[in-house]
């Protein structure tokens, strides 16, 4: 009957808490009246109950303390001669006498206790003993408690240096032999648990078994408790013993749980001189052993224990830990051929980390520790796998977050060939953390060589790779991705013109590769990179009059001339003529005319023959007649042409609105409020007289097609920018002329088909509230302003 | 309580007879004898006495009053010792007896009991063996010795040479062999004495147990060979395996066991 396993079990430890607690009552009854035949009696029919099969380990166990206090009572009960008259040499002959083993043996270790206690007998003899009766268990369970009760019973008696206990000569040795004979059995025991009851539940019995982990593991927390095992003798026996039955046992639970013991319970210091020894356990053991861990948790202990103090680094340095660490590492890779890769990965990530924080100043174990990883990577086909991909972010990321600085990652040679092996995604965001920690620690790339190394590690980024799905690609993260890419244009850097031409010629020579979807974020940042350059040169010019200098203004003009060309071809002639701008006014202040010139012909020639978008060329008109106003280095005939050019685009927009804005800006083009700026005021008034009447045509037009005039918007702007020119001085424009101008705004306002529109109400009240204003102000503009009459 | 001899010992005492105050005992003679009897329960009423000694104490007359016969067996040879088993006793015996004529005698028996020392034993080989069966369960076992006094102690290992069933358990047994009778007649009487767990659970191969018993807590008695062709008792040491299923598998080997001579 399987029905009800757990409910089964309840009731059998309460059995068997029941039958312990009744023969405890009357072994309590015979220790009382010094009754040892008695005692004894009750006591192995209450260690009786130990000898269920029933319970899983976790039950067993609270059956087990149970016994274990009693056995307490009954230890004292033994100490005490003159209560029992038997002497402890008799008892323990008289204990033995019990024919079930199990409470036989209980009995034992508790006299053997005693009897090491009186002292005499030797405590080595005793303990020798006692592990060599405790062979009579076999049965996993009741073995492995049986044992621990040993251990816990003779763990303060130990023939350790110092104690009461040590005898002759070497018997610490002894102390430890015990130890290491009782761990072995206990391991042994332990391994053979798995393989008890039925196939089935097997998994359920590992998790059990699990569960008793910390019983054979106590006995290398004793051993590294002895005081007498030194360094030289962890070396020659606890370890290799310890290790030979770790390997042996052949259980990957066991192993793992062992190996991790061994590196948790000994000091570091042993573990840095044993490496050799420790690491070479590791290849021995099962391939399904979760190495990685163990050996991280072993690297992660040294590191720390390096980072406690300088004065241990030596010792790193003397037994060559990094040789040791790295070849190990190599071995169980290549021991344990089904290794996944994150495995492996994970191991050189232990590694990296040990060997930053031990070694940073070694750059070339870095690069070593890479280079194995991409050995291991080529070894097997592109990596699918989320987390060994992890693994190698973390690889890559590693460096970067210890040296803050990519400049010494860029150093490393095996970096970018680690790189090359993550899928696309991966490798962007990978690239993505290289830009951030740039970004973040604001380092300045300032050497060609390392800026190639750069762009090829972000090369994901910069350029589509083969077979990337385009589909695919979230528009949201390629525009991030971009724009980083475009900020991290700007650190690269130095403050050697030269230099600084070389870096932008690779940084364009990569860029431009980018293609159609790429270039619009990359090439501002690029022209505003050269640009910045070009006003340093500006700013030197003096010093450097006479050389050869490779980087001149002029050539790098020429360069920028092909990149917005390129850039235009993408297409992206909006971009492509604001940046001509931007050109055209350094060389405005670079005071090359005719560099000028050809990105302000570059500019139009965007304007008439990529832009057709009206709204566009709005923006492009505005834009273009903003830069030519503050353009000085022409020469009349040079500016006479733009300017044309520019107000007759203007008149040539499509809508009447944008046509009248357009060209009362251009007004601006003829009068500089510079203290030599052009000031032509007739043409300035042609321009507004122009404009006003576009205003006109375009109100009529309004009332014909909708059968009202729009708002007087357009009028009061033009008024505005009467009054800017009246203000600045313009002899062409009169107050008579304001004057007319406001009261044929009023007239329109009062149009029946006007519509009534608040805001350009707002916008009259303000500027007619100006004009009053400037007029109560008195002195000369107050005056001037007088002549208008309102 | 009963006196305790041994062989080639003086059997040295005094034979008090008193009779009823104011009477007389007339006899034909008095006379005490020395009896070493075994006794066959399956054959009762018969006893084979193996010693037989007599010593005259008194010629025929009358006895007034309270007369004391001093009385002694020089260097008696007792060579078996007393023993009482399950088919078999053999007893040592003094009796008087008081001869009378028309009436019956007077007879009266004391027990007393023999016990023979031997030295420990020059050759005492171990005892070691291989047994197993075929690719199923091959074991070795081997006893520290093949001679045990009374209080000695039961050394030894079992090593698991190959295991493929599921053992739960290992015992000692220590068995009493009786025989008597001979011939057809042979009465064979098999106790067992001791049962002593020596392994709890399932060995794997390579595994050594340990064997530690000691004898004292056990009523055992020296082996005995032939009892003057009458009986014979010996001595066994059986280990039990037993598997899962409670299937038993043993070898029994003989052991002898002796009274050592305290020195």
């Amino acid at each position: 009957m399987m029905l009800n396993g757990a409910e089964d079990e309840e009731k059998w430890l309460a059995e068997g808490i029941a039958g312990i607690q009744h023969n405890a009552f009357y072994m309590h009854r015979a220790l009382d009246s010094n009754n040892l035949r008695e005692a004894l009696k009750y006591s192995a029919q209450m260690l009786s109950e130990l000898r269920t099969s029933k319970l899983s380990p976790h039950k067993y166990y609270d059956l087990y303390m149970r016994a274990f206090d009693e056995l307490r009572k009954l230890e004292i009960f033994f100490k005490d001669e003159g209560k029992h008259g038997v002497s402890v040499v008799d008892l323990y002959e008289l204990v033995q006498h019990a024919g079930n083993i199990l409470p036989r043996l209980y009995l034992l270790c508790t006299v053997g206790s005693v009897y090491i206690k009186s002292k005499e007998a030797p405590a080595k003899e005793v303990l020798k003993d006692l592990v060599e009766m405790c062979r009579g268990v076999q049965h996993p369970l009741r073995g492995l408690f049986l044992r621990s009760y040993l251990a816990q019973v003779s763990r303060d008696k130990l023939p350790d240096i110092g104690s009461e206990y040590e005898g002759d000569a070497d018997t610490v040795m002894d102390a430890v032999e015990f130890v290491l004979q009782n761990f072995t059995e206990m391991n042994k025991l332990w391994v053979r648990m798995q393989h008890q009851g039925p196939g089935r539940l097997r998994e359920k019995r590992e998790k059990e078994r699990n569960e008793l982990r910390d019983l054979v593991g106590k006995n290398l927390h004793v051993l590294s408790q002895i005081e007498g095992v030194d360094l030289e003798m962890y070396k020659e026996t606890v370890l290799p013993r310890v290790l030979e039955q770790v390997v042996n046992c052949k259980d990957d639970l066991s192993q793992y749980y062992l190996m991790d013991c061994i590196i948790q319970v000994f000091p570091d210091e042993y573990h840095l001189q044993t490496l050799e020894t420790l690491l070479g356990a590791c290849p021995q053991l099962q391939p399904t052993v979760d190495i990685k861990t163990v050996l991280s948790r072993l690297m992660d202990r040294l590191s720390n224990y390096a980072a406690s103090s300088a004065d241990v680094l030596p010792e790193f340095l003397q037994v060559e830990a990094f040789a040791k660490l790295s070849n190990a590492i190599g071995k169980v890779i290549e021991a344990q051929v089904d290794m996944p890769a994150v495995g492996a990965i994970t191991l050189y990530v232990s590694l990296l980390t040990f060997t930053l924080r031990v070694h940073p100043d070694r750059l070339d174990y870095v690069d070593l520790v890479l280079g194995a990883c991409v050995k291991k990577l080529s070894s097997i086909p592109k990596l699918d796998d989320s987390r060994a991909t992890k693994q190698v972010v973390a690889l890559l990321s590693a460096p970067l977050e210890k040296y803050n600085d990519i400049v010494t990652a860029l150093t490393l040679s095996n970096y970018p060939r680690v790189m090359d092996h993550l899928d696309n995604g991966t490798n962007k965001v990978m690239a993505m953390v290289i830009i951030q920690s740039i970004m973040k620690n604001n380092t300045c790339i300032s050497t060609v060589d390392k800026v190639e190394v750069l762009f090829e590690l972000i090369k994901g980024l910069i350029k589509d790779t083969d077979g990337a799905d385009v589909d695919e690609l979230d528009e949201e993260d390629f525009k991030d991705e971009q724009n980083a890419v475009a900020r991290l244009i700007h650190m690269l850097y130095n403050n050697e013109p030269e230099e600084m031409l070389k870096i932008i010629c690779t940084v364009r020579k990569h860029t431009m590769a980018g293609g159609p979807k790429r270039l619009p974020f990359t090439v501002p940042s690029l022209v505003f990179s050269a640009l910045r350059l070009i006003r340093q040169l500006q700013g030197q010019e003096g010093d450097i009059v006479g050389e050869e200098v490779p980087a001149t203004p002029k050539k790098i003009f020429q360069l920028l001339n092909q990149i917005i060309e390129d850039l235009s071809n993408v297409p992206s002639p909006e971009l492509a003529l604001r940046l001509s701008l931007q050109c055209a006014e350094a060389a405005n202040d670079c005071d090359l005319e005719h560099v000028a010139y050809e990105f302000f012909t570059q500019a139009f020639v965007l304007y008439e023959e990529e832009i057709a978008d009206s709204k566009a060329q709005v923006t492009a008109i505005h834009l273009i007649i903003g830069t030519l106003q503050r353009m000085n280095v022409f020469g009349v005939e040079n500016r006479d042409t733009l300017t044309h050019k520019a107000t007759g685009y203007s008149a040539r927009l499509l809508k009447k609105p944008d046509q009248c804005r357009a060209v009362y800006a251009c007004s601006h083009l003829f009068w500089v409020d510079d203290q030599d700026g052009i000031k032509d005021g007739e043409r300035v008034l042609l321009c507004l007289k122009r404009a006003l009447r576009i205003a006109n045509a375009a109100q009529q037009m309004a009332n014909v097609a909708r059968g009202s005039s729009g708002p007087v918007t357009l009028f009061v702007e033009i008024l505005n920018k009467y009054l800017y020119f009246f203000e600045k001085g313009n002899q062409q424009i009169t107050g008579a002329a304001i004057q007319g101008l406001i009261e044929l705004i009023n007239t329109e306002k009062q149009n029946d088909s006007a519509t009534p529109d608040s805001a350009s109400d707002a916008f009259l009240a303000s500027t007619m509230r100006y004009i009053q204003f400037q007029r109560q102000k008195g002195g000369i503009m107050g005056e001037k302003f007088e002549s208008i009459k309102l | 309580m009963v006196a305790l001899f041994q062989s080639q010992e003086n059997i040295v005492g005094e034979v008090v007879i008193e009779p009823i105050q104011g009477k007389k005992v007339e006899h034909n003679g008095v006379k005490i004898e020395l009896l070493g009897q075994i006794e066959l329960y399956f054959d009762r009423g018969n006893f084979y006495d193996f010693t037989s000694l007599v010593r005259e104490l008194d010629v025929p007359g009358e006895l007034y009053e309270r007369k004391t016969y001093p009385f002694e067996f020089s260097t008696v040879e007792m060579p078996y010792e007393s023993y009482n088993g399950v088919n078999v006793r053999l007893r040592y015996i003094l009796k008087v007896t008081i001869s009378r004529n028309y009436v019956s005698n007077i007879v009266e028996y004391q027990d007393f009991v023999v016990r023979n020392y031997t030295p420990p034993p020059s050759i005492n080989n171990s005892i070691k063996m291989e047994v197993g069966i075929e690719d199923c369960l091959h074991i070795e076992f081997e006893y520290s010795k093949s001679k045990y006094h009374l209080k000695d102690v039961i050394i030894g290992k079992i090593y698991f040479l190959l295991v493929r069933i599921k053992l739960k358990n290992m015992e000692l047994e220590i068995r009493r062999r009786e025989s008597t009778g001979s011939g057809p007649n042979t009465y064979v009487e098999t106790e067992t004495l001791a049962k002593f767990e020596l392994m709890d659970g399932a060995p794997v191969r390579g595994e050594s147990i340990p064997i530690r018993l000691f004898l004292s807590p056990y009523e055992l008695t020296p082996t005995y060979r032939n009892i003057n062709n009458k009986f014979c008792v010996k001595y066994y040491l059986n280990l039990v395996l037993v598997d899962e299923e409670d299937r038993r598998y043993f070898k029994q080997q003989e052991i002898t066991v002796y009274r050592l001579l305290e020195t």
